[in-house]
Order: structure tokens, then C-alpha cells, then sequence
């Protein structure tokens, strides 16, 4: 007796592993920089809606994303907040040659829960704040955008004590969503929501443009999943989405 | 050693300093504490003691984003900080220092209270028929029967506001000389790839976790031998 349902146990594993195997749905896991989460996900429900493949998502900075790649982190669409990164990568050997290309443009915008409180740049130099809250320089390109606006300004070393980090940009919009810092440079994507206050979009000039690119890595190459997404990045579909979040698109600037 | 560069010794140094002042601070905050616990027979003492010890289980996160909303302009924090013109105690060494003694409480409240607990009744009733007051019998008797379950404390509380990370990454900032220490430092040289940097520190924190935990059972081999 205990034989037979041992048999009729292994039957029904088998019938489920080869069903699951069968299904025409593929998985893929994409490491996405913080500031492209909202996007991201109404992106992988477009695209699960229709390729039937799913897209799992991992957030955040691009500087944790590429160590873990080096690493063999299982990721196999790397969408980064820079274009430097996905470019190591290929050199690396990590990544597919030539896959690499840019999804969006990215906004710095400087953004305050108090209303009136961000008026432009003459908000910066008049410096009457406690705290600026702005992302890791170093791991996250906005974070580098934010220091060469101020650069440019020729304000950095002065606001250079009120400065805080945060290692992503979520965590950046927390330290002002939270009122810990009265104002931050973010990402312009992370405003869509109904969020009140006063902005500032720092203008092109200021900074050099975000190019964020996207990269298939080499895991991801025989991963039909991975391949139909990169390819969905492109689409027109996905442009619309990425431009309703403030994004610019390549050579629409 | 020296090759190092300045900002490298900048975290050193501070985290030394915060795990410090927190250790100094849980002393004396866990000593009334834990005597409480260890004589106290109110059924709410275990509940006092449960509260104390939840940041063991609960992950860094949690307290972080509590503490980053009470600690901000809109929380207690911000009132306290306003006394003296701030705005939040969020980004600033005195919030670090406050995080820590919550996160760090368990690892020194734990050893003295079962420290205490060790000593049981007999040796606290000879000294009050010797007429000892309870005041000078804790100090005479108490304390000294304790002093491994101080040592323990002392070592773990400062160990662990060492090792702790989740929690200054959420409410720090990562401000040099104020709330950049060891571990959100590594952090940041991983991610910049800078991993010389990177492997200076981690390595020395192996080291420095390895001393730790040694002194610890030597501590607690020595006591056991103290105490037939």
C-alpha cells in the first residue's frame, strides 16, 4: 500500500514539473535602479499582459546592482541610472555586446513638502535650510547630477554641511517626505503621484543629461523572457508609459 | 596602518565614540532595569521585558522608520531638537546615539538581569540580617556577584551598536564625522567599487568581531570557574 502512494506521489511531482515546464511563460529577473520603480512595474504589467511572461523586479541604486552583477547575482536585464555601468559590463564580459541602449533621459527636480518653500536656483544660494537631502553620489548618478548642479551654481561648498544622503532616491524622497530634510534633489519620476509642495526642475544646463541605458546580461541571452522584455523597453507601448513619468526619450531632447 | 586615508580613520574613530557613549549610557539605563526585572514578580515585568527585547527580532527596518518619523520635526525628536534650534534629530550623532541604545538594550539588559537572577535571594536576605540596607547590599553584594554579567554587557552592547547598520543607513544620512560609521563607510566603498578601501575595513571588522567574541567566552569560562 505504502508503495503505490509513494508511486502515485513521485506520478503527480512529475506531472507538475513537466506541466510547469511546458507553460509557455517565461520569468526574468530585472534589477532596475530606484528611481525607475513606478515606471518599472506598470511597465511589467504591460508586458505581462502582453507577452504572458513575467518580469521580476529588484530595486535599487545602480552602484549595489552592478557590484552584485560582478558578482553572479541573478539578474538577467540590468535597467541602470547611468550609462557607465551597463557599458562596464559589457567590458566586463557580464553582458551582451551592443545590447545596451538608452530607455530614458532621466529629470532632476529639486522638491520641497513646503509649498513656496522651492522658488529656483536663488533657493539654493539663499541656503536658509537646515538639511538638502540628496542620493549617494558615488552609487547613484541623480546623486552626481545633484553635485554638479551645485558645482555649476558655484554653491556646493557652501551647502556642502546641510547635505544628506540617502542611498537610493527613495530613500532621498523619504528624508523630505518625512520632513527630516526640508527639501531634496530627486528624481522628476518620483513626483507623479499627489504629492504637494514646491519644485524646481533644474534645468539640462545645469547638469549632464542622465542617459539611463539598459543592458541584457549574458545570463539572460538564451532567457526568452529577458530577450522579449529588452525588446518591449523599446516599444512604442512602453515609450508612452515612460514618458507619462517625466522621462525624455533618447533623441527627443 | 597609517597609509590609511583621513576619512577612513574619520569612521573609525566615530564609531568607537558612538559605541562608547551608548555602552556608558545602557549601563546605567540597564542596571536599575534589569534588577527590576530579575526581582520583580508583576506579571507585566515580562511584557516590560518582551518591549525591551524586540529589536532581536524585529529587522533594523523597523526601527529605523519609526524612528526616522519620531525623530523628525514632526515627531518628539523635532521638539527636542528645537530646544537648541534644530529641526530634527534625524542626520545628527546625538539621533545615532538614540537609535542605539533602543537597538542595542537587549544585549546588556540580558546578561546583567540573568546575572542578578544568578544570585538568588539567600545571599541579599544574609546581608539584611547582617543589616545591610537593600541600598548598600546592591552595591556590596548585587553588583559584585554580577560583575561577569556587566562584562558581558558591556562587550555585547558595544560589539553590537558596532555591527549595527540597517538602522544608521535609514536615519544617518551618511554625514562624514557625524553619522558616516564603519559599516554604512563599507557600504559605500562596495558600491563605489572601491573595494581596497572596502576590504581594509571589512577585514578589520572580522578581526575586531573574532576579539569580541573570544573575550566573551573567556569571560564567561572565567566565571563559571569563579562560581562553583
Amino acid at each position: 500500500m505504502r508503495f503505490s502512494k509513494s508511486v502515485r506521489l513521485a506520478a503527480a511531482i512529475a506531472t507538475w514539473v513537466l506541466t510547469s515546464t511546458n507553460l509557455p511563460a517565461a520569468q526574468t529577473n530585472v534589477a532596475v535602479a530606484a528611481n525607475f520603480t513606478e515606471v518599472a512595474k506598470e511597465i511589467a504589467a504591460a508586458f505581462k499582459a502582453k507577452t504572458s511572461h513575467e518580469a521580476v523586479l529588484s530595486f535599487g541604486s545602480s552602484g549595489q546592482f552592478y557590484t552584485q552583477i560582478t558578482q553572479g547575482a541573478p539578474f538577467q536585464v540590468f535597467l541602470s541610472a547611468d550609462d557607465a555601468r551597463p557599458k562596464k559590463l559589457v567590458d566586463d564580459g557580464l553582458a551582451v555586446p551592443g545590447s545596451n541602449f538608452t530607455y530614458a533621459i532621466g529629470k532632476l527636480v529639486l522638491w520641497s513638502k513646503t509649498p513656496g518653500l522651492v522658488k529656483g536656483e536663488e533657493t539654493l544660494k539663499a541656503a536658509s535650510f537646515a538639511k538638502l537631502a540628496i542620493i549617494n553620489p558615488v552609487a547613484a548618478p541623480y546623486g552626481a547630477a545633484a553635485v554638479e548642479t551645485m558645482k555649476f551654481l558655484k554653491i556646493y561648498d557652501a551647502l556642502k554641511p546641510k547635505i544628506v544622503e540617502g542611498a537610493t532616491v527613495v530613500q532621498a524622497f523619504q528624508f523630505v517626505e518625512t520632513g527630516n530634510a526640508e527639501l531634496g534633489f530627486i528624481a522628476l519620476s518620483q513626483l507623479t503621484g499627489p504629492e504637494t509642495g514646491s519644485r524646481w526642475l533644474v534645468p539640462q544646463e545645469l547638469y549632464s543629461p542622465i542617459r539611463q541605458d539598459a543592458v541584457l546580461l549574458k545570463t539572460g541571452a538564451p532567457n526568452e523572457a529577458a530577450t522579449s522584455f529588452i525588446a518591449f523597453l523599446r516599444s512604442p507601448e512602453a515609450r508612452v508609459i515612460i514618458e507619462k513619468y517625466g522621462y525624455v526619450l533618447d533623441g527627443q531632447s | 596602518m597609517s597609509g590609511l586615508p583621513p576619512e577612513l580613520w574619520q569612521s573609525v574613530w566615530l564609531t568607537v565614540e558612538l559605541a562608547a557613549i551608548t555602552t556608558v549610557i545602557l549601563l546605567v539605563v540597564a542596571t536599575p532595569l534589569a534588577w527590576w526585572l530579575a526581582r520583580s514578580k508583576a506579571c507585566w515585568a515580562e511584557a516590560i521585558a518582551t518591549v525591551i527585547a524586540l529589536p532581536l527580532v524585529l529587522p533594523p527596518t523597523v526601527l529605523g522608520f519609526y524612528l526616522l518619523v519620531t525623530l523628525g520635526p514632526n515627531g518628539p525628536g523635532g521638539s527636542i531638537a528645537s530646544l537648541w534650534g534644530g529641526r530634527t534629530l534625524a542626520f545628527t550623532f546625538e539621533g545615532l546615539v538614540i537609535g542605539s541604545v533602543l537597538y542595542s538594550m537587549p544585549f546588556v539588559v540580558q546578561p546583567i538581569r540573568n546575572a542578578f537572577a544568578a544570585i538568588g535571594d539567600r545571599p541579599l536576605e544574609v546581608a539584611a540580617t547582617l543589616r545591610a540596607s537593600p541600598r548598600r547590599a546592591f552595591w556590596t553584594v548585587a553588583v559584585p556577584q554580577a560583575r561577569p554579567g556587566f562584562l558581558t554587557g558591556a562587550v555585547l552592547g558595544f560589539a553590537h551598536t558596532v555591527g549595527e547598520f540597517g538602522l544608521v543607513l535609514m536615519i544617518g544620512g551618511n554625514i562624514p564625522g557625524q553619522t558616516k560609521v564603519l559599516s554604512v563607510a563599507i557600504f559605500d566603498y562596495v558600491e563605489a567599487s572601491r573595494w581596497h578601501e572596502a576590504n581594509i575595513l571589512a577585514g578589520g571588522m572580522v578581526i575586531f568581531a573574532f576579539a569580541v567574541i573570544l573575550t566573551m567566552t573567556l569571560i564567561e569560562k572565567r566565571s563559571a570557574v569563579v562560581r562553583p
